[in-house]
C-alpha cells in the first residue's frame, strides 16, 4: 500500500516492424504488476522521449531487431538527458550482438536482453533497480 | 465391414489391457499432448482415424486436384525444390558479391533482402533512416543501385524473389529496367515480388499506404504482369511472418488463405478474370519445430486453396487451383544460446518442408539470433538443403508420408480448424475487416504470449535455453555492417540526383501523379520514372501525397 506502480514505456525506435517481443514483454510486465504503455512501431527517439516525459514513466524499454540499435538506443538516452531526465531506467532488447553491448551500456543503456531472456528476469531486474523508490 | 469392426474391437481391447496396464505402471510424460495449434494428439492413430477418407477426393494424385500430394506430377523426381537463400546487406556492391558466391556454391535462385528504408519508401538520406541504411538488407535508392545489385547476373537464367511489399511496384519496375538494359525480354523473367501488404498490417510492419489504396497498387501489378510478365509470381501471400509473430500452425494457414481470398476478391472487383491472374499467385510459409504438424499443415493448405479457388471462385484452370509455395525455416526457433544447435533445428524443419512438398526453400543460419548470417554460416545452411536433396532420399518418391494415419488425420484436422477461422473472418466481412478490427493481430499476440509462458513454465522445452543449459563463451564471429555504408549510400544518391535530367524526372513523376489520381495502371508511369532515375523515395512520396499513410492501432490485450 502506498506504493505507486512502476510505469514502463515499451518503445520501438526506428523502422523495424518486428513487434512480437515488444508486445510479449509489455504484457508480461503488466502481468508482473507494472503499468505499461506501448508506443507501437516506427517511433523516432524524439517521439519516444516526448512520450516518456509526458507519461512520467520510470522505465523505457527499447526493442529493435533491425540492427539500428547502436544509433537509436544511445540517442534516446541522450535526448532524455538533454531534457534533464536522468532518473529513468533505459533498457533494451532485440537482435543485438554481444560485441555491441559494452558500448550500449556505456551510453547509458542499463541492460541489454538478448533473445531467449525469460520475462521474469526482466521483471526482477526492473524491480531491483527501482525497488526502493516505489 | 468386418475389417473395421475388428480394428475397433481390438483397439478397445488394447486400451483396456496393454495400454491401461502400462499407464498404471508409469503414467505418460504429460497429461495431454498437443500441437502448437492446441490439437490434442492421440496416443496412436489407427485406420479408424481415416475411416471416411475418400482417396480420390481428398488426396488424388500429384499434379492433380486437390493437390494434397503435391502440385507437380513428378515433384522432386523431376527436379529438386529451388534452393533460395534470402540475402542482402549493406550496399548493392557487397550484396552482388554474396549472390555470386551463393550461385557458385550451387544455390539455384536468388532472394533479395532489402533494408527497411527501401521497404518503407524512404531514400537513404531521409531523417527517419538514421542507423537503418543497409542493416537488415541491401539499400536501393534508385535504378543505379539495382544495376549494381544484378551486375553480371543474367536475369534470363536466374529466378529472383524479392521481399518487397509497400514498394513492390517500384522495385519490380527497377528489375524490369535492368532486364531491358541486359537485353532480356520481360516475358523471360522469372521470379516473385512478395507484394503482400495485408500481412504487413498484422505481422511485419512495412506498410505505407492504407489498405484500400495498397490493394489498388497490388491489383495494378497483377494486371500489368499478366500482360507483360507471364512467368512472374505477382504476389507471395505470406504466412511466414504471421507465424513468426507468434501464431499457431492453424492460424498461419487460416490467416494466409483469408488474405489470399481478399486479394482474389480485390482483383475480381478490379475487373480481372480469375483465371487470368490466379495461376501467378504464390505462397510463403514458415516451417516450425513440430514435425508431424508442419507436414500436415502444408498438405492441408494445398487442399484448402484448391477447394477455395475451384468452389468459391469458380476458377477453371488447374493452375489457378495450385498452391505453390516457398518455405523458410522458422527464425523465431533459433536460439542465441548454444547457437550451433540451430544447425540441427534447421535441418529437421527443412526436412518437414520437403516432406510437405515445398517449391523453394530458405534454411536459416545458426547465427541469426545475433545478426545477419556470416558467409560460413550461410554455407552450412545451404549445405543442409543439399544433403536433404542428394543424400536423404526423401525426394525419390512423392509425398512419402501420405496414408500415415496420423498425417492424414492431422491434415484433416488442420483443414477443418483453419476453415472455421476463415468462416469467422468471412462473417466479419473478410480479411481486410479482420485486420482493421485488430482480430488477427489479437489472435496472433495471444498465441505468442502463450508460447512464451509455456517456455518459461517449462511446459515447452527448448534445448539450451530452458533445459540442458551450459556456460558458454559469447558467439561473436558474426557479420558486421560498417557504419560507412550509410555515408557511402548517401554519396551515391547525391551523384545520381546530380547526373540525371531533372525535367524528365519531374515530368515522369507528374505522369505518375495523374495515374494515381485516376484509374490508369500505375506500373507504366512507375517504370518510366525509374528509368529517368527518379529515386525510390520520390516515387513513394508521390503516392503518399495522394493516398496518405496508414497508422496502426496498437492494443495490448
Amino acid at each position: 500500500m502506498g506504493k505507486r506502480k512502476i510505469r514502463v514505456l515499451i518503445a520501438k525506435p526506428g523502422l523495424d516492424g518486428h513487434d512480437r517481443g515488444a508486445k510479449v514483454i509489455a504484457r508480461a510486465l503488466r502481468d508482473g504488476g507494472m503499468e505499461v504503455i506501448y508506443t507501437g512501431i516506427r517511433q523516432t527517439p524524439e517521439q519516444i522521449v516526448a512520450t516518456a516525459i509526458q507519461e512520467g514513466v520510470d522505465v523505457v524499454g527499447l526493442s529493435c531487431l533491425s540492427g539500428a540499435h547502436n544509433q537509436l538506443f544511445p540517442q534516446v538516452v541522450k535526448l532524455l538527458r538533454k531534457q534533464g531526465v536522468d532518473d529513468v531506467l533505459v533498457i533494451g532488447g532485440g537482435i543485438i550482438p554481444y560485441d555491441d553491448i559494452p558500448a550500449l551500456k556505456k551510453a547509458g543503456i542499463a541492460a541489454v536482453f538478448q533473445p531467449g531472456t525469460p520475462t521474469e528476469e526482466i521483471i526482477t531486474f526492473i524491480n531491483e533497480r527501482l525497488g526502493d523508490h516505489h | 465391414m468386418k475389417g473395421k469392426f475388428d480394428v475397433e474391437k481390438e483397439y478397445g481391447r488394447w486400451q483396456e489391457t496393454a495400454l491401461k496396464k502400462a499407464l498404471e505402471r508409469s503414467p505418460e510424460r504429460r497429461k495431454s499432448f498437443q500441437t502448437t495449434s492446441n490439437i490434442d494428439l492421440k496416443p496412436v492413430y489407427t485406420p479408424l482415424d481415416i475411416e471416411g477418407l475418400d482417396y480420390l477426393k481428398e488426396l488424388g494424385f500429384p499434379g492433380e486436384y486437390p493437390f494434397t500430394r503435391g502440385v507437380r506430377p513428378t515433384m522432386y523426381r523431376g527436379r529438386f525444390w529451388t534452393m533460395r537463400q534470402y540475402a542482402g546487406f549493406a550496399t548493392a556492391e557487397e550484396t552482388n558479391q554474396r549472390y555470386h558466391y551463393l550461385l557458385k556454391q550451387g544455390q539455384t535462385g536468388l532472394s533479395v533482402a532489402f533494408d527497411l528504408p527501401t521497404q518503407i519508401g524512404y531514400d537513404s538520406d531521409h531523417p527517419l533512416c538514421t542507423g537503418e541504411v543497409g542493416k537488415c538488407g541491401v539499400a536501393i535508392d534508385s535504378l543505379a543501385d539495382m544495376e549494381i545489385l544484378f551486375e553480371k547476373i543474367p536475369l534470363d537464367k536466374v529466378s529472383t524473389s524479392m521481399t518487397i511489399n509497400a514498394t513492390a511496384a517500384i522495385l519490380l519496375a527497377m528489375y524490369c529496367a535492368v532486364a531491358e538494359e541486359q537485353g532480356v525480354p520481360l516475358d523471360h523473367l522469372r521470379g516473385t515480388v512478395q507484394n503482400d501488404i495485408l500481412k504487413e498490417y498484422t505481422a511485419r510492419g512495412t506498410y505505407i499506404y492504407p489498405p484500400k489504396e495498397s490493394m489498388r497498387i497490388i491489383t495494378d501489378i497483377f494486371s500489368y504482369s499478366k500482360d507483360h510478365l507471364p512467368q512472374w509470381n505477382t504476389i507471395s501471400i505470406s504466412g511466414y511472418h504471421i507465424r513468426e509473430a507468434g501464431s499457431s500452425a492453424v492460424q498461419e494457414v487460416a490467416f494466409t488463405l483469408a488474405n489470399g481470398i481478399a486479394y482474389v476478391e480485390a482483383a475480381i472487383a478490379a475487373g480481372l478474370d480469375v483465371d487470368s491472374f490466379a495461376g501467378r499467385l504464390s505462397f510463403f510459409f514458415g516451417v516450425h519445430n513440430n514435425f508431424v504438424e508442419e507436414i500436415a499443415k502444408f498438405r492441408a493448405a494445398r487442399r484448402m486453396w484448391a477447394r477455395i479457388m475451384r468452389e468459391r471462385f469458380g476458377a477453371k484452370q488447374p493452375t489457378s487451383w495450385m498452391l505453390r509455395f516457398h518455405t523458410q525455416t522458422a527464425g523465431c526457433t533459433l536460439t542465441a544460446q548454444q547457437p550451433d544447435n540451430n544447425v540441427v533445428r534447421v535441418a529437421f524443419q527443412a526436412l518437414a518442408a520437403v516432406l510437405g512438398g515445398t517449391q523453394s526453400l530458405h534454411t536459416n543460419s545458426r547465427d541469426e539470433a545475433f545478426a545477419l548470417p556470416s558467409e560460413e554460416s550461410v554455407t552450412i545452411a545451404l549445405r543442409t538443403q543439399q544433403i536433404i536433396a542428394h543424400e536423404s532420399g526423401v525426394g525419390d518418391t512423392i509425398d512419402p508420408l501420405a496414408g500415415s494415419y496420423a498425417i492424414e488425420a492431422l491434415t484433416d484436422k488442420i483443414e477443418n480448424k483453419a476453415f472455421e477461422y476463415i468462416n469467422k473472418i468471412d462473417e466479419m466481412g473478410g480479411g481486410i475487416k479482420a485486420i482493421e478490427s485488430g482480430f488477427m493481430q489479437g489472435e496472433i499476440a495471444d498465441s505468442a504470449y502463450r508460447y512464451q509462458r509455456e517456455i518459461e513454465h517449462k511446459e515447452r522445452i527448448v534445448v539450451g535455453l530452458n533445459e540442458f543449459t551450459a556456460e558458454e563463451t559469447p558467439f561473436t564471429d558474426i557479420l558486421k555492417i560498417s557504419p560507412q555504408v550509410e555515408r557511402y549510400q548517401k554519396e551515391k544518391l547525391d551523384k545520381v540526383r546530380a547526373q540525371r535530367d531533372p525535367q524528365k524526372v519531374k515530368d515522369a513523376l507528374e505522369k505518375l501523379k495523374q495515374a494515381a489520381q485516376g484509374t490508369d495502371n500505375l506500373m507504366p508511369p512507375i517504370l518510366e520514372a525509374v528509368k529517368r532515375y527518379a529515386t525510390l523515395g520520390e516515387i513513394a512520396d508521390v503516392l503518399r501525397e495522394i493516398y496518405g499513410e496508414y497508422k496502426e492501432h496498437t492494443i495490448i490485450t
